[in-house]
């Protein structure tokens, strides 16, 4: 019931878009829009899932649990979605263009590691897959950390001059990987 | 009163209805300034500016749609987002305004902003290519800076022309955040500054200048990218060295001082051979001086350009 919600509330950016081109509401330059906001939802999710950790421990509420893996998957479908407006709306196929702006722009290198890097984590995230490959999906799913490191890289190497946005990611993503390392420290201690 | 039709008239003395709309809103405007004087109140934009001349400065390509040209703009003074300015700048008054015109020149002067709408003024369409990647095609109205700088008459020494923005953080709220070095410094060479080219422009699309684009008074530069063209100005200063620009200031090796568009020198972070223009789907070739090579390269003979970027 709760995670129907969820689903259907994670649709909302999606839809929200849908609507706003359907009606002439993207302005004057839609694509840089929906860059951006496909961009911006990426973002979103990726710290959405790595919330979830956190919050488990701060109240004692481990079922959340059930929800991390399709917070972890829009992330990636609206990585999806970046990258694909990225390769057809924004460069049209111009794959010369799309390869020298991966070598070259620091902002896409590092956004196109993190997407790829992605691939791996949507690909095993099944309980099959967990079941199989136990200990090392925990260790291949810490990739994610560096995936959100990533993708606040990226965002703060992209914009011109007001790092506003990309500084309250990078605090955000700050305080819940710090979380992480507080609470290994606290919990080893005797 | 005045608008009464004697029965000997001519028809064709008879004022056009679009220039008699024209005048009346001129003379609006005109009262509201007269009225300014104890009132510090604003010719509304979407004020008509009257006796535009048609001019030789046209562009072979579809007008940006209005729209577009008032929402879609950089102007850090009011919001760094550029749906921003549009909503933020809606009560920006620009009156009283004036222009002070100093430095090495021989007559210092300070020009009224109604003085400034006194020049003839003409209608030039010119392509604006934004560093960020995407171009426009607007209607400016204005005149030639030059007409300006020969009134001014800049000393032996004077080999740069500094502009400078208003800086007022209670009107212009993105002031109070230290994004870029307030207020917004620009600067040319003076060659530059005197080029036909080179605009002081006080409307757009036929009327007086929208607050976001700039109001009252503005520069514009087309064969540089739009940053150059500084918006708002009070102050234009002639100086014997280059100005520091605030983006140069931000960021020395992203923006230089010439800052001529140019295809073949990227911006570190992003390609600049190509730009999206507002309203189309696929991208265009960046031409070298946004297409105004004709008339600005010989400015250039003999410099490397990708160091004087
Ligand atoms: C996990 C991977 C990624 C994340 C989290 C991410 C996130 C973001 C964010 C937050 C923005 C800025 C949104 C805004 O300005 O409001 C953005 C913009 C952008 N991203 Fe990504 N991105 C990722 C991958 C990619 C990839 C793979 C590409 C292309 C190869 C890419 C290309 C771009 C471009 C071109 C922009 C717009 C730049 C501009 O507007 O000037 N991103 N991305």
């Amino acid at each position: 019931m709760l995670k129907s919600l969820l689903f259907l509330l994670s649709l909302i950016p999606l839809a929200r878009l849908t609507w706003l081109s359907l009606h002439n509401g993207l302005g004057a330059n839609p694509i840089e829009f929906i860059t951006r906001s496909t961009g911006t939802w990426t973002l979103v999710f990726l710290l959405l899932t790595l919330s979830i950790t956190p919050l488990r421990r701060l109240i004692g509420r481990n079922d959340l649990i059930r929800y991390r893996r399709m917070l972890g998957l829009f992330a990636f479908f609206y990585a999806c979605l970046h990258f694909t407006t990225y390769i057809w709306l924004d460069q049209f196929f111009d794959w010369s263009a799309i390869v020298k702006d991966v070598i070259k722009r620091p902002f896409i290198t590092v956004g196109f590691a993190s997407f790829v890097l992605l691939i791996p984590l949507a690909a095993t995230s099944t309980h099959a897959m967990q079941r199989l490959l136990r200990r090392r999906w925990q260790q291949l799913h810490r990739l994610v950390y560096l995936i959100a490191i990533g993708g606040v890289l990226h965002y703060w190497w992209l914009v011109k001059k007001d790092i506003t946005q990309p500084a309250l990611y990078a605090l955000a993503l700050t305080l819940l990987l710090g979380f992480r390392l507080a609470y290994r420290f606290i919990s080893r201690a005797p | 009163m005045l608008i009464r039709r004697p029965a000997d008239i001519a028809p064709s003395e008879i004022t056009d209805q679009t220039i008699y709309r024209q005048r009346r809103n001129f003379i609006t405007g005109a009262a509201a300034i007269g009225v300014s004087a104890f009132l510090p109140t604003q010719a509304t934009a979407s004020t008509k500016l009257p006796n535009i001349k048609k001019s030789a400065y046209q562009v072979n390509e579809a007008l940006t749609p209005f729209k577009d040209v008032t929402t879609y703009n950089n102007f850090y003074e009011f919001s760094t987002d550029k749906s921003g300015p549009a909503i933020i700048a809606r009560n920006f008054t620009t009156r009283p305004w004036t222009v002070t015109v100093d430095g090495l020149v021989h007559k210092p002067m300070t020009f009224d902003i109604e003085d400034l709408l006194k020049f003839s003024l003409e209608e030039r369409v010119y392509r604006l290519r934004c560093v960020e990647g995407w171009s426009m095609v607007i209607p400016w109205l204005g005149f030639s800076l030059n007409e300006i700088l020969k009134r001014v008459q800049p000393t032996g020494s004077a080999k740069y022309v500094e502009f400078t923005t208003l800086l007022d953080p209670e009107r212009m709220p993105g002031q109070r955040y230290p994004v870029l070095n307030w207020p917004y410094v620009e600067g040319l060479r003076l060659d530059e500054a005197q080029h036909p080219l080179t605009l002081l422009a006080l409307g757009l699309y036929g009327e007086v200048l929208p607050n976001q684009n700039g109001a009252p008074v503005r520069i514009v530069t087309p064969w540089k990218y739009g940053f150059k063209s500084t918006k708002s100005i009070v102050r234009i200063r002639l100086v014997e060295s280059p100005p520091v620009s605030s983006w140069m200031r931000a960021a020395p090796s992203e923006y230089g001082f010439y800052s001529n568009v140019n295809p073949d020198v990227d911006h570190p972070r992003w390609s600049q051979a190509r730009e999206r223009r507002i309203g189309e789907f696929l991208k265009r070739k960046t031409l070298p001086f946004n297409g105004y090579g004709d008339q600005v390269a010989s400015m250039y003979a003999g410099m490397d350009l990708k160091k004087y970027f």
